[in-house]
């Protein structure tokens, strides 16, 4: 009985949730405060009952319920308990209700804290919040029921999770990156909340602000689970493939982190304030077509889409009129926005512009390396693949202008910047950045790549105006410890996310250029040198695992002789799906990884294999930069006045 | 014209040039990164060129498969049950390349009519047969679905 009562609470939570969608926008447009009123309670119930149906399907996956057919297709009774318990969004249904109930939290959330914000711009924001949800709940129930039974012959045991979910970073990575993804319906409902009360004051941008941080941090971190996920879960050490399922995550990144700069402007300065309605719409745009690249099968082939359209066409449906209704909206509302304020070229707003430029021209670089397959194939030409080296290639090229402006935008003053003072930093700076990105490679790497140079120096170069921005904040104070903790949430913020982007570039630039991968035909005793390290296979023995039977490889690592790690690469086999994987073996350090994977046994002994070795420098500094630029999102939320503005101060 | 709307003026130039350099830019780097799919029926025919890298796709015939005892030197032949194509390739397969199933080799076609493959792709799961060679499979006038595991 129990999934019954699960679909039941769904139907209740859409029944909710229409409501929600109707009624307070009816208050906003008709003046009429009590139905204004109700949008925060029913908020609450439509989050409530999609708890409630969130957790019965857990429950469903915990006990093995084979009678509902999504357990049935994706657990078992062999799976560990917190496979189960991941197991829930490890599919599309699943998935899918997981991004229901986080639009929920999101915005139960917001008519939390959101306590001193007027009352019809937070009924217009939660009412556009739960217009999402009416859709996205009409589809998980029409075309994805995640509570379908197989009756009345249940199956003894289900099918298994696919062994490439079985693992910690799968149980962390979708809700994280749901987090991100969904969290941008917030920044997008307040710009249409904005658009329908014809509110786009200060107050406004200072309001829908914190919370683009955090769903951008949440993305940030999201995507760097994704990407550690992929480095050693597949088991060959790649760490970004851009994939159109990573494309589809990286473009909503992209456009939030211009809407994160552009909202600096409106919020300090009132200006940019269409451009920021615009940004906003667009990130939770990208949003709903990354949901629909990855959930409709459209990437598969266009074919295989036409085939089995009823899930495409639906969110391909919310998409459009997503996209459509709130630029009508926009188009109608935008020209009522005043624009007051001057800038000159060399002032904080012009460098946050170049910055919005650069960051959309490279979301549509990436939008149309994703698309263009899927122009090919839907026009039954010749099938095509748009390979990493077009993204990187215009990614490296975009980002060289990005990271050299950044240097100096994160210096300047409002309005105008004085010349003079940025003379001094030139001076020094460039030349330091430029000799360090020579100097350091060749003292501590394996000789010259003009690529390291060129992104060694724009790592410098990013220092050297993180260094000079603090110089600028002590220099006239007497006490310089106390001015800057004086600086606020807001500097630091800024200040460690923009360190971050320097980590995670030297991380890049390094582990691209200095990596090496080679592949090898070892017998036990067998040892190869690479590098300044060196290689003994020294065999393979037969290991039982809960689920599934391995050849567990020991490889030990010297340099200079003495033995400093162990790598056990894995090949598993797993019994129910009746499928490989290939574990990686990983020795981790702060300054490079040793890397090993088993390819495949090259006799019938199982004991000469092929293995890949690989020594990648530096690749921890990317993802720990993606910690760095999310924690600055986060302590920038931290800042005073936010909680001032949230008290009813201004 | 006054100081200002000449400003103006220059400042849109400029704005364009930099949309049309960008645009022309990105397009020719798409153009050169585009990777076009080839079956064997395709290569036999001369249509595949020689001078950029290309997707070969089809079945690896079984019995095809030749390794090199002492390095990872591996050679086969890609089928589309009409025309073959051999593939030479260095390194790891994939986890689930087979005899018998469907693979992509990504490389060049040199003079002899033989890919060296820079890389092999086979397909991600049990359940998913890589589209491409359905296809290929489906022009050779074969019926795919039989295929489909």
């Amino acid at each position: 009985m129990l999934p019954e009562y699960g679909q039941f609470a769904l139907i209740l939570a859409l029944l909710l949730a229409f409501a929600c969608a109707s009624l307070p926008l009816y208050g906003v447009l008709a003046g009429h405060k009590g139905f204004q009123q109700s949008a925060k309670p029913l908020t609450w119930g439509m989050f409530f009952f999609l708890l409630v149906g969130f957790a019965i399907l857990v429950h469903a996956f915990m006990v093995d319920d084979f009678s509902v057919r999504l357990v049935a297709s994706h657990s078992s009774t062999l799976l560990p308990w917190y496979y189960k318990f991941s197991a829930t969004w490890g599919n599309h249904e699943g998935s899918m209700l997981l991004w229901i109930l986080m639009l929920a939290g999101w915005a139960a959330a917001v008519s939390h804290y959101a306590r001193s914000l007027s009352l019809d711009l937070k009924a217009a924001v939660l009412s556009v919040m739960a217009m999402i949800a009416v859709a996205f709940l009409l589809f998980l129930l029409m075309t994805s029921n995640p509570f379908d039974r197989i009756l009345p012959i249940q199956p003894p045991d289900g099918a298994d999770l696919n062994p490439l979910l079985q693992d910690i970073g799968l149980i962390l990575h979708p809700p994280t990156l749901y987090m991100g993804y969904v969290g941008f319906s917030v920044a997008f409902a307040f710009a249409i909340g904005a658009l329908i009360t014809g509110r786009f004051d200060a107050a406004w941008a200072r309001w829908a602000r914190p919370w683009t941080n955090v769903a951008w941090a949440f993305l940030t971190i999201g995507i760097a689970l994704g990407s550690w996920w992929a480095y050693y879960e597949l088991g060959w050490g790649g760490w970004w493939f851009w994939d159109p399922v990573e494309n589809a995550s990286f473009m909503p990144w992209l456009i939030g982190t211009a809407l994160i700069h552009s909202q600096a402007v409106t919020e300090k300065r009132n200006m940019f304030k269409s451009w920021t309605l615009l940004l906003a719409i667009m990130a939770f745009s990208f949003s709903l077509l990354g949901t629909f690249l990855v959930r409709s099968g459209v990437l598969t082939s266009v074919h295989a889409f036409a085939v089995d359209p009823e899930r495409g066409v639906f969110i391909l449906m919310i998409l459009l009129a997503t996209i459509g209704g709130s630029l009508l909206l926009y188009a109608m509302r935008a020209s009522q926005i005043r624009v007051a304020g001057e800038y000159q070229l060399l002032s904080r707003e012009s460098f946050l512009l170049f910055n919005n430029i650069l960051l959309v021209v490279i979301t549509f670089m990436v939008l149309l390396g994703t698309l263009f397959p899927l122009i090919f194939d839907a026009f039954g030409w010749r099938k095509i693949s748009v390979g990493p080296p077009y993204y990187n290639l215009m990614f490296n090229f975009f980002m060289v202008f990005l990271l050299s402006l950044l240097a100096v935008g994160q210096l300047l003053r409002w309005k105008k910047h004085d010349g003079a003072n940025l003379v001094s930093l030139l001076k020094v700076g460039i030349p330091v950045a430029v000799v360090a990105g020579l100097v350091l490679p060749l003292v501590f790497g394996d000789g010259f790549h003009w690529q390291v140079w060129l992104g060694l120096a724009l790592v410098f170069w990013l220092v050297a105006g993180l260094i000079r921005s603090i110089y600028e904040r002590v220099k006239n104070s007497s006490t310089p410890l106390k001015s800057l903790m004086r600086a606020g949430g807001g500097y630091w913020g800024m200040w460690l996310a923009h360190l971050g982007v320097a980590i995670t570039t030297v991380g890049v630039v390094l582990v691209s250029n200095y990596d090496i991968e080679r592949d090898f035909r070892m017998g036990p005793g067998d040892s190869v040198q690479m590098g300044r390290y060196e290689f003994q296979f020294l065999g393979v023995e037969p290991v039982d695992g809960p689920n599934y039977q391995s050849d567990f490889g020991y490889i030990q690592v010297f340099k200079n002789g003495t033995a400093i790690a162990m790598l056990n690469p894995e090949k598993r086999f797993y019994h129910v799906q009746r499928s490989g994987m290939t574990e990686a073996g990983i020795q981790s350090g702060f300054l490079r990884d040793l890397y090993a994977s088993l390819a495949e046994p090259m006799e019938e002994s199982r004991q000469v294999w092929a293995v890949r070795l690989q020594i990648k420098p530096f690749v921890r500094w990317i993802w720990l930069g993606a910690i760095f630029m999310s924690i600055g999102a986060v302590v920038a939320v931290l800042d005073k006045r936010y909680f001032k503005a949230a008290r009813g101060g201004q | 014209m006054n100081p200002k709307r000449k400003q103006r003026l220059m400042l849109v130039l400029l704005g364009t040039c930099g949309v049309a350099v960008t645009v022309l830019l990105v397009l020719f780097a798409l153009g050169q990164n585009m990777n076009f799919f080839y079956s064997p029926s395709d290569i036999a025919r001369g249509e595949a060129p020689f001078d950029r890298q290309i997707r070969a796709g089809g079945m690896v015939r079984e019995g095809s498969v030749l390794r090199d005892p002492t390095s990872l030197r591996v050679s086969f032949v890609v089928t589309d049950f009409v025309e073959d194509v051999t593939v030479e390739y260095e390194g790891i397969l994939p986890d689930l390349f087979r005899e018998g199933d469907g693979v992509v080799a990504i490389g060049r076609l040199n003079g002899d009519g033989i890919v060296r493959a820079s890389e092999v792709l086979a397909r991600h799961d049990e359940t998913y047969m890589p589209v491409e060679i359905a296809d290929a499979l489906e022009r050779a006038g074969y019926d795919s679905s039989k295929y489909d595991y």
